[in-house]
């Protein structure tokens, strides 16, 4: 059960952050082991990216966009946290890196056929 | 006429035990304190808690109401009530000493760790010192000096929870303020201290202790400052 006192803004950021950056990290094999097909040749690399093209690994693809956004503006919000001088709660930044997670995420949506 | 009655759930025991529920006349405009003291009053004279001042000014009254850290004394029960479930609890964080009173021994003992005494560079005999009330740092010392010790950051705060050695919020916002008192003669001295294992560098900036301070504090924003003043001390080499 998460604790009454956790319901607040900077709890969630913190566990979105660190959840998404868990997920990227179990994502970062398959990626570069999707890279070093190249060195094995044109064809490898094309039939492994055909196989990409298949609606839930796009889905992925798309849940990847959005943690990685997500991962992204949560870490310069610690990152101003931490360098800059603040007041008050600061929890605009955390709206402002959902923000840019769903716009980052709708492009890619907007992108596909 | 029938009275308005609310059930009361109270922590009885130590680390272990149980919540017992109460009945108590739901009064216009009490406090939580009000209905602790109500039970110990009318039905249960062996229920252990701890207040003095009852206006804010002491914090000695501070528990876990609903799951969130208060002031009992400045807490009303139609602001805190929700579909008509009251719980009271001891504060997180603290050994239990019995019902809803806690040992604030280790609380205190992070005060001393995190150096929370002033160190003076200057003796009674000389001219006091001259601090303009507009400079950053007065103003940052402003900020934060208004903490009562109460100990609700301190039991809002996770990385507490999850780390023994963790200073806590209460104690580093201490620091922060010897850290901005331009009178304090070994700040070198404080940075390196709390820049140790379980200092300021251990703060996730969740901001539970911000979101609970009951005197609206921030202890986060002055934790974050500590990171920075560490960190400018470090590559300057003046940490003590």
């Amino acid at each position: 059960m998460i604790q009454r006192w956790r319901r607040h803004p900077g709890y969630w950021a913190a566990i979105a952050h660190r959840l998404s950056g868990l997920v990227l990290a179990l994502f970062l094999p398959a990626h570069f082991l999707v890279l070093g097909l190249a060195l094995e040749g044109e064809i490898v690399l094309e039939s492994a990216i055909r196989w990409a093209d298949q609606p839930l690994v796009k889905f992925s693809e798309w849940a990847l966009i959005v943690l990685l956004t997500l991962h992204l503006s949560l870490g310069l919000r610690i990152l101003i946290l931490e360098f800059l001088p603040w007041r008050g709660s600061r929890q605009a930044l955390i709206g402002f890196g959902a923000l840019v997670s769903i716009l980052a995420g709708s492009v890619f949506l907007l992108k596909l056929e | 006429m029938v009275e308005n009655m609310l059930d009361v759930e109270i922590w009885r025991g130590k680390e272990t035990g149980r919540f017992e529920t109460y009945r108590v006349p739901n009064g216009s405009s009490q406090t939580i304190l009000d209905v602790v003291t109500w039970v110990q009053r009318n039905v249960e004279p062996a229920l252990a808690y701890r207040f003095a001042c009852r206006v804010g000014m002491c914090g000695s009254c501070a528990m876990t109401v609903n799951g969130r850290p208060r002031w009992t004394c400045r807490s009303h029960v139609s602001k805190v009530v929700k579909s008509g479930r009251l719980r009271i609890e001891p504060l997180y964080n603290m050994p239990r000493i019995k019902d809803l009173v806690v040992d604030m021994t280790p609380f205190f003992e992070k005060w001393q760790a995190a150096r929370g005494q002033f160190k003076p560079s200057i003796t009674r005999f000389d001219p006091m010192e001259r601090i303009s009330p507009d400079s950053m740092r007065r103003r940052a010392v402003d900020a934060g000096i208004e903490c009562i010790n109460c100990g609700v950051c301190h039991a809002a705060c996770d990385v507490v929870a999850w780390n023994n050695d963790y200073l806590g919020p209460a104690a580093l916002n201490r620091s922060w303020t010897l850290a901005n008192d331009e009178r304090d003669a070994d700040r070198g001295g404080l940075l390196s201290t709390i820049s140790r294992s379980g200092g300021c560098h251990s703060c996730h900036t969740h901001g539970s202790c911000v979101e609970d301070c009951p005197v609206g504090l921030n202890p986060a924003a002055g934790i974050a400052g500590l990171k920075r003043m560490t960190l400018t001390g470090l590559l300057r080499g003046d940490l003590g």
